[in-house]
């Protein structure tokens, strides 16, 4: 149970901590001021959600850990993030669309989430939600204003959805130890949640005039440890400071 | 024994207030954390006060500035070994921003907080778009530039009446 309470932790956590750090690559390089500004406070946001759920994931484990050693000190195959949000920011309309497929995903997980029976996880997900909020409406305000921009925005927002769609099947692949939880009624049944998702991602397609990708398989394995190649580079960078001096602090 | 006297710890926790009442809020030093309504409460485990604050964005990095400054503002005060524990649940609520703290920012040229945080449609959250009076003019002739500001509780907006841009605290 302990165990369980856990993995999960660690899931959110460094798929919160994962995008931050996607989203901050892009402070001072924004296509301008405003969207700077909007990504790195998301960015902010998302770092936020990750301390929250990497502390409570610290109290739960068995070994002397903090989040500090969670965020910054472990191998890739220990990372339990989805792997959408490690997709780097290539141009502008993958970082719209990555945040989007998340920000759908993550307003109803936390609306869910917010009648856990564990109460940190309800506490987490009140106040996470409430921050999603302003995610979701500025990322489905980008999607509908490309999508139905000019036809080379178009273009690139398809692109992005394409390649990116591919990614999302593993949002909702739950294994055994996330089963166990939902069947306490601690997290919701992810599978559940995926044709809402759809849903509303098709409500926000239709007006930005994007198709749906048809992919026969899609990828997952993300609560395994598995990454896109795209992982072991980030994790190079942001765990060279941690790596050559032991006893950094923030 | 005049630590267990209850009066005596009653003077005590309203000092404290008092001094909480003086602690400037590191990005809006206008306000107090008292005007952001982040105290929850005051205990005392026998001579260390134990102050309760809620966190209002979850990653914003005033609320480390606010541990250390509450703490230094109590020793300052003769209150040793201060612990400042935090609480996420409820989670803080613009709508906890006193009156005096809505006019305080008002007047340094924050438009405040416009309406509460109740019934909010789902997809595009259509009704969290509310008319923003400017508060410089008090037009509410206003447009947003930007969902997000200078901070994570603020965005932007312009007044097409005066046309200075001004700044308005977000509804959380």
């Amino acid at each position: 149970m302990k165990k369980d309470l856990y993995n999960f932790a660690i899931r959110m956590g460094d798929t919160s901590w994962i995008l931050s750090h996607r989203l901050c690559e892009l402070c001072s390089y924004g296509p301008f001021l405003e969207e700077d500004l909007a990504m790195t406070n998301i960015g902010l946001d998302h770092i936020g959600q990750s301390e929250e759920w990497l502390k409570y994931a610290a109290e739960l484990s068995d070994e002397n850990v903090d989040a500090d050693f969670l965020a910054y000190r472990r191998k890739e195959k220990e990372y339990r993030n989805v792997q959408l949000v490690e997709f780097p920011n290539e141009d502008f309309a993958y970082v719209v669309v990555r945040q989007f497929f998340m920000d759908v995903y993550n307003y109803l997980l936390y609306s869910k989430l917010t009648d856990s029976k564990d109460v940190t996880f309800a506490a987490i997900a009140q106040k996470s939600l409430k921050e999603v909020r302003y995610h979701l409406r500025h990322s489905s305000n980008w999607m509908v204003r490309l999508g139905d921009g000019t036809a080379e925005s178009n273009e690139r927002l398809q692109n992005a959805v394409n390649d990116l769609w591919f990614y999302t099947g593993d949002l909702f692949v739950m294994p055994e130890s996330e089963q166990n939880l939902a069947k306490d009624g601690i997290i919701p049944d992810l599978a559940g949640l995926e044709s809402d998702w759809n849903k509303m991602v098709m409500e926000v397609f239709n007006e930005a005039g994007m198709q749906k990708p048809e992919y026969e398989v899609l990828a997952s394995g993300s609560f395994e440890g598995q990454h896109t190649e795209y992982m072991g580079f980030m994790l190079c960078e942001f765990q060279y400071l941690p790596n050559m001096l032991q006893d950094a602090k923030w | 024994m005049p630590n267990g006297n209850p009066e005596n710890t009653k003077l005590k926790e309203t000092r404290v207030w008092e001094i909480l009442a003086e602690i400037p809020d590191p990005e809006i030093p206008v306000l107090t954390i008292l005007d952001l309504g982040i105290v929850r409460k005051v205990e005392f485990q026998e001579e260390k006060p134990i102050i309760t604050i809620t966190p209002t964005y979850s990653g914003c990095p005033a609320m480390q500035r606010f541990e250390k400054d509450i703490v230094e503002a109590m020793e300052q005060n003769g209150f040793e070994g201060t612990e400042v524990p935090m609480i996420y649940e409820p989670a803080w609520t613009t709508d906890w921003i006193t009156e005096e703290g809505r006019r305080k920012l008002k007047e340094y040229g924050i438009a405040p907080p416009e309406e509460t945080t109740a019934n909010k449609k789902a997809l595009f959250f259509e009704n969290d778009i509310v008319t923003v009076t400017c508060p410089r003019c008090n037009s509410k002739n206003t447009k947003l530039e930007s969902q997000f500001g200078s901070t994570a509780c603020k965005a932007l907006y312009k007044c097409n009446d005066c046309l200075e841009p001004f700044e308005y605290f977000k509804c959380l």
